[in-house]
């Protein structure tokens, strides 16, 4: 029994989801989207991309905004001119500072034991999607994003 | 997490045979990894063929078990499939392995007699 629900009326090509907020369910959601992409006739390399920013974009959920607890999470994916559009939201804790982190990428020209083990998430979404936009509304957190085959190496 | 450790004169290998190193087992990885690596051999080959998807959750996993073997020993990394080596090229940690391009041989069987 799938733990997930989508509307498949919601729109013909677009896909929706929503789930808890455990990693489980992401990885679930995950494979289900490779699925969607594939079926829509998104190019592999664009579907690899997309499983890498959404992966980071679900986990950072995961790990902070329920504050430990247990809460939904609603990811809904586009088709739009050769690219994919992406919005996320959760009815968790606000973004700290009302806004997105920097997203710097850690560095590695540290010694082997310094190397750091995090903090990659932002770099890879802020790298690989565009027109990143977070919206706080009605104790919900929206994040926006679109992606294209071209972004990011 | 589906671990295989292949012991050899010149390197442990360790084939890793699960589709994906994520949040939901990073933790599992390094418990597992860390069993495994009681083996002193100096230098140690992780298997990622199967591997089709890495996220940063396993990133740091990996680089977590780096830090286990400690500065005498070496971890490297072979047949990483396009998402994952992405992943490593995207946050220059492609720089911090030595990467393989192909796994290492399976051991022969040996037909006895």
């Amino acid at each position: 029994m799938a733990a997930e629900s989508g509307k498949a009326t919601n729109c013909l090509r677009g896909m929706h989801r929503h789930f808890v907020n455990d990693p489980e369910a992401v990885r679930r959601v995950l494979v289900q989207t490779q699925a969607w992409m594939v079926a829509v006739g998104v190019p592999s390399p664009l579907r690899g991309q997309a499983e890498m920013v959404l992966a980071e974009v679900l986990n950072n959920i995961v790990e902070h905004a329920y504050d430990g607890g247990s809460g939904p999470i609603d990811l809904r994916l586009r088709p739009c001119s050769g690219g994919l559009i992406c919005l996320v939201s959760d009815q968790g804790l606000p973004m700290p500072g009302s806004a997105l982190p920097s997203g710097d990428c850690p560095s590695v020209e540290t010694s082997l034991q310094d190397l750091p083990e995090g903090g990659f998430g932002w770099y890879l979404i802020r790298l690989l999607a565009r027109d990143l936009r977070y919206r706080r509304f009605a104790g919900r957190n929206r994040l926006g994003f679109v992606l294209e085959a071209d972004n990011g190496g | 997490m589906d671990l295989l450790a292949e012991p050899g004169a010149e390197a442990l290998v360790i084939r890793v045979n699960a589709a994906r190193i994520d949040a939901a087992v990073a933790i599992n990885f390094k418990e597992r990894m860390r069993d495994l690596l009681a083996d002193s051999t100096p230098r140690v080959i992780l298997d990622l063929s199967q591997v089709e998807f890495l996220d940063s959750s396993g990133l740091g996993a990996v680089v977590a078990v780096m830090k286990m073997l400690g500065p005498e020993r070496a971890l490297e990394l072979a047949a990483l499939t396009p998402t994952v080596e992405r992943v490593f090229r995207l946050t220059r940690m492609d720089r911090v392995f030595t990467l393989h391009a192909d796994a290492p041989a399976r051991p022969r069987l040996s037909n006895g007699g």
